[in-house]
């Protein structure tokens, strides 16, 4: 009996190895906004407090706060240039302090418009740098009110931050071409 | 002298194997017990795309998957290149996109009323894909209130 087993055993872990997963889900993760309802008007939004980023069908990113004016680089290898995130996080820690860019975190808004051609890698990809540019803002908030990283804070010191910080990233309907 | 005294110096008794089939049954059991069954076959090919700022889902059971990439090779006969959407064991095309509601609704009704919002919803999408069906896929969950999502990525460094 037992060497029966033990012959069968090197087969039975194989079979284990293939057919089960280990993968840990990751990822990033976003809230959507519930459907608009009718005859609701949109409240009214300052130019200055939102940031518009948007990623044409060819993949090329525009941003710039009030309407997207400036292109993003793109190296040879799609990575985006750092100069989003550090646009981004000016713009979200302004605090009134530039006319032209936002009066404080609370109101700016990241607008993300992509349109239908837009690869999918390439809109991971600038919502990871929008999540990088927030994630830094509360990291350094967080060291500077408790002397640790944001990760590394209990939810009640995790909220407080979230609500110096909230992350308002919107994004529209995507646009016909 | 004792009629039951044996000899001396025979030294350690061998361990008993008979215990053994039990040692590996139980192994067997409990790899078993613990390990997580691939739910569905995938009939569509994903390569998620690599992102840096990725966070680890927890409570497993209260996420559904929803599948977007193009169909694997022995499907392209049948459904051709384009990107299909694959939930539990059926693919759909992008026009059949409407079917996300039914199947948003029925995950929610299996699972317990006070675990309900915490339902979220993991995007697994291949990284070709445009976001033209991502967007038809996102609004569908709008309409049915699904609003937590989760775009599944590699972790890059």
């Amino acid at each position: 009996m037992s060497t029966y087993l033990l012959i069968l055993f090197p087969f039975i872990v194989p079979f284990y190895f293939f057919t089960t997963t280990m993968d840990i889900d990751s990822g990033i993760s976003r809230k959507l906004p519930p459907m608009p309802e009718e005859n609701i008007e949109t409240p009214e939004i300052h130019k200055r407090n939102i940031y518009v980023v948007l990623i044409n069908k060819n993949d090329r990113v525009l941003a710039g706060i009030g309407s997207p004016t400036n292109m993003i680089e793109i190296d040879g290898n799609g990575i985006i240039s750092e100069s989003l995130k550090e646009d981004v996080k000016k713009f979200v820690s302004n605090n009134g302090r530039s006319e032209t860019s936002s009066e404080n975190p609370d109101k700016a808004i990241v607008s993300l418009q992509n349109q239908e051609g837009t690869s999918y890698t390439m809109y991971i990809q600038v919502q990871n740098e929008l999540t990088k540019a927030y994630n830094e803002l509360r990291d350094e908030q967080a060291i500077n009110d408790f002397g640790r990283k944001f990760d590394k804070l209990d939810d009640t010191e995790k909220k407080k931050i979230q609500e110096i910080y909230p992350m308002k990233i919107s994004e529209a309907e995507t646009k016909a071409n | 002298m004792s009629k039951f005294k044996r000899g001396t110096g025979k030294g350690m008794p061998a361990i008993s194997t008979a215990s053994l089939p039990d040692i590996v049954f139980m192994l067997l059991f409990f790899f078993m017990v613990t390990t997580v069954m691939r739910e569905t076959t995938l009939e569509i090919d994903i390569n998620p795309p690599d992102a840096t700022e990725v966070k680890k889902m927890d409570k497993k059971s209260l996420i559904s998957y929803i599948y977007i990439g193009p169909p694997i090779e022995s499907q392209q006969v049948n459904f051709g290149p384009a990107a299909r959407i694959q939930l539990n064991d059926r693919t759909f095309s992008r026009k059949e996109v409407g079917e996300i509601q039914y199947f948003i609704i029925s995950e929610r009704e299996a699972k317990h009323e006070k675990d309900r919002p915490y339902m979220t919803t993991s995007i697994k999408a291949d990284e070709n894909v445009t976001m033209g069906i991502i967007t038809d896929v996102k609004t569908e969950l709008r309409k049915v209130n699904a609003l937590k999502i989760n775009y599944s990525t590699k972790k890059r460094d």
